[in-house]
């Protein structure tokens, strides 16, 4: 499944994140692939935000619909 | 060193003095430690090849320089090339990093290591940290990191003594494992082990330097340096579950639409009363009114008077109606130094909250549909400002496509503080309707503008990635320094264009040139806009700045449609001079004169829309009945984005993912 899909609350794993320069910018902010993180708001027809820790990105829907992931209990 | 990098920023280096650098993320509180390292006597020196100001200070023998805050360093943008050359050059660091924050804020620090350069790491906001419930292990992370760190609260001073003490011990700490090895095949090649590590993890501009090809392995290095940093933050931070806090809960708030349009509008409504009806009313009526009007312009008036009969031609330019000594002193100082103290008060109170990306999340979706996303609201805001300034921060957006945009949309339809604060002052006197119209007409012209934009030019709009930093209480002393900043600059900046403004409208009165030009915009101000044939003289000042066209219209006698219409026009005006320059500079000239050109056309046609809409559907030829003019301008706006979607239908489609 894709980030975009993911529930309000529900933790998942970042399987994929599409461009190299994404990527980068992920892993500076501590999101890298494998890593399990949390959706904690996902605004309508919008930006769907994901924490781990204390630390929130906002990522923008049509990226989000590019990030694959999977749930996690 | 062969040759230093550093070189074209122009900082006085007293012989043997170190180069002692501030390096952090965003919103750490590094000027807080700027400030209590150099005092007040701190001097700016601006950044060759971009507009981006550096402040710098000296500290005992040594001098301090400030960068601007950054999460990594490399040439996504000017801010972290700038932070990249400074820090390539320092002899020593000091790294603030948030405690709270720790695992996004070390991936910077372990990468300033990596660089070889000595560093001294400032634990800051350990107050913060504590209230969240984190803990901290200073002596370990020390240890792990091979560089002294020391905990601090600097807006209570608290740390501050003892991180001076430990810069003596700054030291060169523990590079991410396997990374030695590597630069090891660069040796020679560069001046530095900063620069070898940049050309390894593909800089262009570094590599371009030295005359190499930028490396591929920035992604590997990149993983290697956060699982490193992951591993340190899960042996060094211990954290006590907690409930989420009031600020966290107000922080989700502000971006979800059902409550964050609420809380925005709230947030724009204090901001416009204030301005609007506190500023720009009681305090202008003093400062305006009282002070250079009553006091000011009579005694120069009675003083020039006395060497220069003031009807003649010196005495015109120099004290008559546009005076260079009356107009333009009172228009500067008594009108609009308190209008943009006013509005740079509040744009700093948004952005030293941490509330400005949280506007860009709740606005993402509604940016997107013309054709820029959420980042791009911080300059759309920043131009309520200053146009100018905000068009360099458009630098901020990742592609050609929506600076594009940005800067047309800013040009066009942004009012920027001085010219908004006089808006504000001759709206709020006709009433509720007239403020919803102009708002309404504004804004769908931004829409139209925007959506047709995006429909013609390539590609899509850029995906939104930021960081959402915690909603914290301002603090004032910081607010208003930045106001106080901010202020003077505009003052410096607007005084000798408004100067020259008034020079040439009196040489231009003197010499009856100003009647030809009056007699050859008549078609357009009084056929097609309907207004005194004197308004050509606020649109003619208005080319000079938009803001002294707005103080120029200030004082003309229009019924309340002919005001509507007047500002309007006059918003949706020709940049100014100082905003011409700049876009001359970051763009293209074939499109800054194409955006001065598209602002009359499209200033004037909806000016006199406006002005027809309103007399053939209104009732009342002198006052306004909002509804036909929104229905009107409801209905373009509806068919331009209809044509924009059949347009971008044909457009050829472009890359995807």
């Amino acid at each position: 499944m894709t980030l975009d899909c993911v529930r309000k609350g529900r933790r998942c794993r970042i399987i994929s994140i599409p461009s190299e320069a994404v990527r980068a910018q992920a892993l500076r902010f501590g999101i890298a692939e494998g890593e399990v993180v949390t959706c904690t708001e996902v605004i309508p027809a919008g930006p769907v935000v994901i924490s781990k820790n204390r630390q929130e990105i906002a990522i923008g829907r049509r990226l989000a619909r590019q990030i694959e992931v999977e749930e996690v209990a | 060193m062969g040759h230093c990098h550093c070189a074209g920023l122009k900082i006085e280096m007293p012989p043997g003095a170190r180069r002692i650098v501030l390096a952090g993320n965003p919103n750490t509180g590094k000027s807080v430690f700027f400030h209590h390292f150099t005092g007040i006597y701190t001097e700016v020196s601006n950044y060759p090849g971009t507009t981006l100001d550096i402040i710098y200070g000296r500290y005992g023998h040594d001098v301090v320089i400030d960068t601007p805050g950054v999460y990594g360093l490399s040439s996504f943008n000017d801010e972290e090339r700038i932070a990249r050359d400074i820090i390539l050059s320092a002899d020593l660091v000091i790294n603030v990093v948030s405690a709270a924050y720790l695992e996004r804020d070390l991936f910077l620090t372990q990468q300033i290591i990596d660089t070889g350069v000595p560093v001294v790491v400032a634990l800051n906001m350990m107050d913060e940290a504590r209230k969240m419930g984190v803990e901290v292990d200073v002596e370990r992370l020390s240890h792990l990191l091979g560089v002294p760190v020391v905990p601090t609260v600097a807006v209570k001073k608290e740390g501050l003594e003892l991180l001076k003490e430990k810069m003596g011990e700054a030291r060169p700490g523990n590079p991410t494992p396997g990374l030695p090895e590597e630069l090891e095949s660069l040796r020679g090649r560069v001046d530095s082990q900063g620069e070898a590590l940049l050309v390894l993890e593909g800089d262009p501009v570094v590599a371009g330097r030295h005359g190499l090809e930028p490396g591929n392995r920035r992604e590997e290095i990149y993983r290697r340096r956060r699982e490193r940093v992951n591993e340190i933050c899960r042996l060094v931070v211990r954290e006590a579950r907690r409930h989420a806090g009031f600020g966290q809960a107000l922080g989700m708030w502000t971006i979800r639409p059902l409550t964050g349009i609420p809380l925005l509008a709230l947030a724009l409504w204090v901001a416009y009363k204030v301005i609007g009806t506190f500023v720009a009313g009681t305090v202008v009526d003093f400062t305006e009114g009282t002070v250079m009007q009553g006091i000011y312009e009579p005694a120069v008036r009675g003083f020039v008077a006395r060497f220069i009969p003031a009807s003649s031609a010196p005495g015109t330019i120099l004290i008559g109606d546009y005076g260079l000594l009356t107009m333009t002193v009172t228009y500067l100082l008594g009108l609009l130094l308190p209008l943009v103290a006013g509005f740079y008060f509040f744009l700093s109170l948004f952005e030293d909250s941490g509330y400005l990306p949280r506007i860009a999340v709740l606005s993402d979706r509604l940016l997107t549909s013309i054709g820029l996303n959420g980042k791009a609201v911080i300059p759309l805001i920043l131009g309520f400002g200053c146009v100018t300034m905000a068009t360099i921060t458009t630098r901020l957006l990742s592609t050609e496509r929506e600076r594009r945009i940005a800067i047309f949309l800013l040009s066009l339809t942004i009012p920027c503080s001085a010219q908004m604060g006089v808006i504000a002052a001759m709206l709020t006197g006709l009433g509720p309707q007239y403020i919803l119209v102009y708002s309404l007409v504004i804004l769908s012209v931004l829409v139209m503008a925007g959506t047709l934009l995006s429909a013609l030019l390539p590609g899509e709009s850029a995906n939104l990635l930021i960081d959402l930093p915690p909603l914290r209480p301002p603090r004032l002393e910081n607010v208003l320094q930045k106001t106080l900043t901010r202020t003077y600059h505009f003052l410096k900046e607007a005084a000798p264009l408004f100067a020259l403004g008034s020079l040439a409208i009196g040489i231009f009165q003197v010499t009856g040139l100003l009647d030809v030009l009056q007699g050859l915009l008549a078609p357009l101000t009084v056929g097609w806009l309907n207004l005194p044939r004197e308004a050509a003289t606020a649109f003619i000042m208005g080319i000079v700045r938009r803001d002294f066209g707005a103080a120029g219209l200030y004082s003309m006698s229009l019924s309340p449609l002919q005001t509507l219409v007047a500002l309007v026009t006059i918003t949706l005006f020709v940049p100014c001079i100082a905003s011409m320059l700049v876009i001359l500079k970051e763009r293209p000239k074939w499109e800054g004169v194409l955006i001065w050109f598209a602002s009359w056309a499209t200033s004037f046609f909806t000016g006199g829309l406006v002005s027809r809409l309103a007399r053939v559907l209104g009732h009342s030829a002198e006052t306004i009945q909002p509804a036909p003019v929104l229905l009107g301008l409801a209905a373009l706006t509806l068919a331009v984005i209809a044509l924009s979607h059949a347009l971008r239908r044909l457009k050829p489609s472009n890359i995807t993912g």
